[in-house]
């Protein structure tokens, strides 16, 4: 298997397409043959990403890179970016209105359950500029 | 337990799937918030919910979730039930509150998921 890329655009709030990338590189992933406890790995990463980027964010894109090593999942926007990157780290901090809470997210376990579930994991983010999101997932353990 | 058998302990009526109703079922898992089917579950599980939004299909696409009981007599609309059935899953729905479902399905011997212990 050679290098793998892919790139999905997530708009801001459009929750009837929220989830669509996710749904395309899981079947991808599927189809390349990956094994399904990674799969599952990270689809839990980048869905997480992608509600993030469409309840929290102006809108932005997600990439995935895979190689023989690993999957590496980059989930960048434009904005609004986090203040305190490790607040946010935390079991339970949460912005997120109501509405966002009827949708069955905003309890604060989004960025938790992304790095639980990474190898690897970084997060950088400015203010007004944007938030972004590396997790990497190892293919040989 | 079979989903028929499911289907049948809960007077639960099939909205998609009919043909998936011989799917054994190892194990359930129960809640409104899709953050912690996506922290929690191990298992290719049931998943029973009184929330029915896309997000919903999405969260169980993700966890290889084929099978979802809607509880409370809620139905989905029709763009939520396309996507599960593109999905091949299971829908049903039954008119019991969540925690009778679950007390019904349990006692008929239908455990919990196994959980990631953090
Ligand atoms: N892409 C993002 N842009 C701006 N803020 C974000 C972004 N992702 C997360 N956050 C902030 O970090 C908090 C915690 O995120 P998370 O753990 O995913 O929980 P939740 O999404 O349930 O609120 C969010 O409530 C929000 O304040
Ligand atoms: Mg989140």
């Amino acid at each position: 298997m050679g290098t793998v890329n892919l790139a999905f655009h997530v708009a801001k709030e459009d929750f009837s397409k929220a989830g669509e990338a996710s749904s395309s590189i899981k079947k991808t992933l599927k189809k390349l043959g990956i094994d399904s406890k990674i799969i599952r790995k990270v689809a839990i990463v980048t869905y997480e990403a992608e509600m993030n980027i469409v309840i929290h964010s102006h809108g932005g894109k997600i990439t995935v890179d895979i190689d023989t090593e690993k999957i590496k999942i980059q989930a960048i926007d434009q904005g609004p970016g986090i203040a305190d990157t490790n607040k946010a780290m935390e079991i339970g901090f949460s912005t997120a209105t109501q509405k966002v809470r009827e949708l069955g997210f905003g309890a604060g376990m989004g960025l938790p359950n992304i790095k639980r579930n990474s190898d690897k994991f970084a997060i950088s983010s400015e203010i007004d500029k944007y938030t972004k999101i590396e997790s990497s997932i190892y293919l040989t353990k | 337990m079979k989903l028929m058998e499911i289907k049948e302990l809960l007077d639960a009526e099939v909205l998609i799937g009919e043909d998936t109703l011989n799917t054994e079922i190892y194990s359930a898992f129960a809640c409104d918030l899709m953050s912690d089917v996506l922290a929690f579950v191990e298992d290719k599980s049931l998943l029973l919910t009184g929330l029915t939004n896309l997000q919903t299909i999405r969260t169980a696409e993700m966890m290889d979730i084929d099978a979802i009981v809607f509880v409370r007599g809620k139905i989905p609309n029709q763009e939520i039930l396309t996507l599960a059935k593109e999905n091949n899953m299971c829908i049903l729905s039954t008119k019991h509150i969540l925690y009778q479902s679950c007390g019904i399905l349990y006692n008929k011997g239908l455990r919990g998921a196994n959980i990631m212990h953090k």
